[in-house]
């Protein structure tokens, strides 16, 4: 079953075509990668399927229903997810915290109600607190709880953020290059972590530079060069494909 | 959890405190500053949710305080005798938020009744704030600071330069407001004691509801808007509403400032609106340590009281501009800040692990 389907899609900025008329399908329950080189248009596509860009032309369907207009709180709402390159924790707030905002989909305590500390969101407080420390053991992490978020190791932040995008209990994880900055062994655990996720249903599509890592957990791969998709196979069909090989090692070496 | 509320006992024990000196002390007026301090105290309580909590800045809340008082004292002063006649005006009398009390002259005057006028004004605000804050809050930094700066700006021209409003000299003769019955805000010195404590009443409960707001789901929301906009949007958080609704409330608190300390003062000038004011505000917030209500609480506390009491004398003006210029200099992140007591802390600390090493 087609989970999301991105359909001839296109984006300029100024004279740079960014995205040139990509198209594909991301199956539920499975992990798809996408790979470039850098400036090949993959953070532009991720930005464009969670709401953070209007594409120019093309369509964004999730789960049958178009998302484009949609604003990116509206798209993480119905279920998709997303981490980023660059870290975004919130700062002064601790690991827990962070991750209880994810959340805020799950719960509806408004002003009035917060204001009023009405009975009802003292069980919601409760249940946000729970669930995000289940979060928490999920990913090992329990020891971080009460960590301040920014001030965490690099490895532990990524894994947070991992936890935060987790919370909102996503059918589409979104993960925008998670091994970046990361030593081989958080990297190997980072691979494990992916691939119990999708173990518990969550179908993820993510950007990632280390092909190790990439060829390991991905059912699916698509490589885009700028801005056009020149491929989009299995791990081991990517590996022998001669247009993949020109992109990423050269010309002479085809 | 339940700490948060008893800093508010202690806070009321305080009051109560400050009230018992000033009574064996013989210095009673000086509970006539504290109940104006209050009243300023709610909207930087309201100001400060918006500055350190959602982390969007004002410079224009003197405006919707204004707008408070001056709606309030129009619709409690405006004699309505010489248009009882028309039909609109007897339909209003009908619903009984008409009242008349006898002029200076032994006539009488008919008003709107103080509730209704406060009702009015604050409904006006919340509406005006919400057309205002739309797309004002798109801006971001200095461009918002600069937006709001040029409401503030437009609600002084505004006041100063309506004959109806008083222009220059503002509106006087406003008629004390009977909240409660018993309770009547007003500056007479018979009710001086009684209108310290439903002042500082309002503030501690005024609070209480935001410091639960903070302590909830929105409030986590707002710390998050304030520190990653784009990653909180990406969480499913709403951030234009919130901001938006968190501009309103601050709006809204400032507004109920406005139109109570009209009546405690029996009146209202332009200067209320002026750019100053808005500054002074956010400056008290500054040192506060922005993210910090209770911080704010105490040097709004502190720093009005002084300023009514005449202290920092010509120099008033430039006293608050100054702090902000040193606070912003040298602590950005405020003087009252968690972080200030917990590095003290740690001086200490620090010390007498050296000590013991030695």
């Amino acid at each position: 079953m087609t989970l999301l389907s991105i359909k001839g899609i296109n984006k300029h900025f100024g004279g740079l075509h960014a995205v040139n008329n990509v198209s594909f399908d991301v199956t539920k329950g499975t992990v798809k990668a996408l790979i470039g080189p850098n400036g090949a248009g993959k953070t532009t596509l991720f930005n464009l399927i969670s709401g953070f860009l209007q594409a120019d032309t093309g369509a964004v369907i999730y789960k049958d229903r178009e998302i484009q207009r949609l604003r990116p709180y509206q798209i993480a709402a119905h279920g998709v997810a997303r981490t980023f390159q660059h870290i975004r924790l919130f700062p002064k707030m601790t690991a827990l915290e962070n991750i209880m905002i994810g959340r805020h989909t799950h719960s509806r305590a408004g002003f009035i109600a917060g204001m009023l500390n009405l009975p009802f969101t003292w069980k919601e407080e409760k249940e946000i607190k729970e669930k995000s420390l289940e979060i928490m053991d999920f990913l090992g992490i329990t020891g971080l709880a009460d960590a301040e978020a920014t001030s965490m190791a690099y490895g532990q932040q990524r894994i947070v953020e991992l936890g935060r995008a987790l919370a909102c209990e996503p059918e589409l994880l979104l993960l925008d290059e998670p091994a970046a900055g990361l030593n081989m062994r958080e990297t190997n655990e980072m691979g494990r972590l992916i691939s119990r996720i999708r173990d518990k249903g969550i179908t993820v599509l993510i950007v990632e530079h280390d092909m190790s890592l990439v060829m390991n957990i991905s059912d699916e791969i698509i490589v885009l060069s700028y801005g056009e998709k020149i491929a989009d196979d299995r791990p081991i069909a990517i590996q022998k494909n001669q247009e993949v090989i020109k992109v990423y090692l050269g010309e002479e070496n085809a | 959890m339940r700490a948060k509320y008893l800093q508010l006992f202690v806070f009321a024990g305080l009051l109560v405190v400050i009230q018992l000196i000033t009574m064996f002390t013989g210095s009673v007026y000086h509970l006539t500053q504290l109940t104006m301090t209050a009243y300023y105290s709610l909207l930087i309580i309201g100001l400060c949710m918006l500055i350190g909590y959602a982390g969007q800045i004002s410079l224009g809340h003197a405006g919707f305080f204004a707008i408070g008082g001056y709606i309030s004292a129009f619709l409690t002063t405006y004699d309505l005798t010489p248009h009882q006649e028309k039909v609109i005006i007897s339909l209003i009398k009908k619903t009984g938020i008409l009242v008349s009390r006898p002029d200076l002259y032994g006539g009488s005057l008919i008003n709107l009744h103080p509730w209704a006028a406060c009702m009015i004004a604050i409904l006006t605000t919340i509406a005006i704030a919400y057309i205002i804050g739309g797309p004002v809050l798109k801006l971001k930094g200095h461009y918002l600071a600069m937006a709001t700066l040029g409401f503030g700006i437009i609600v002084y021209r505004i006041v100063i330069g309506t004959e109806l409003l008083g222009a220059a000299d503002g509106i006087s003769g406003v008629p004390g407001f009977s909240l409660l019955p018993g309770v009547v805000i007003s500056g007479s010195s018979a009710f001086r004691v009684k209108n310290y404590y439903t002042s500082w009443g309002l503030v501690i409960a005024a609070m209480a509801l935001l410091i639960n707001l903070i302590h909830s789901r929105i409030g986590r929301a707002l710390s998050s808007i304030h520190g990653a906009e784009d990653a909180a949007d990406a969480m499913g958080i709403p951030t234009a509403e919130y901001k938006l609704k968190t501009f309103v409330l601050s709006a809204a608190l400032a507004s109920l400032a406005g139109v109570l300390l009209t009546h405690y003062n029996g009146g209202i000038g332009p200067s209320e609106a002026s750019v100053m004011k808005s500054v002074r505000y956010v400056a008290i917030v500054a040192i506060g340590g922005m993210a910090n209500l209770w911080g704010a609480l105490f040097m709004s506390l502190l720093l009005n009281y002084l300023s009514l009491r005449g202290y920092f004398g010509t120099f008033d003006d430039a006293v608050f501009g100054a702090i902000l210029i040193i606070i912003m200099l040298f602590a950005p992140d405020g003087l009252l800040r968690k972080k200030t007591i917990s590095d003290i802390k740690r001086l200490f600390a620090r010390n007498t692990a050296e000590k013991e090493m030695l």
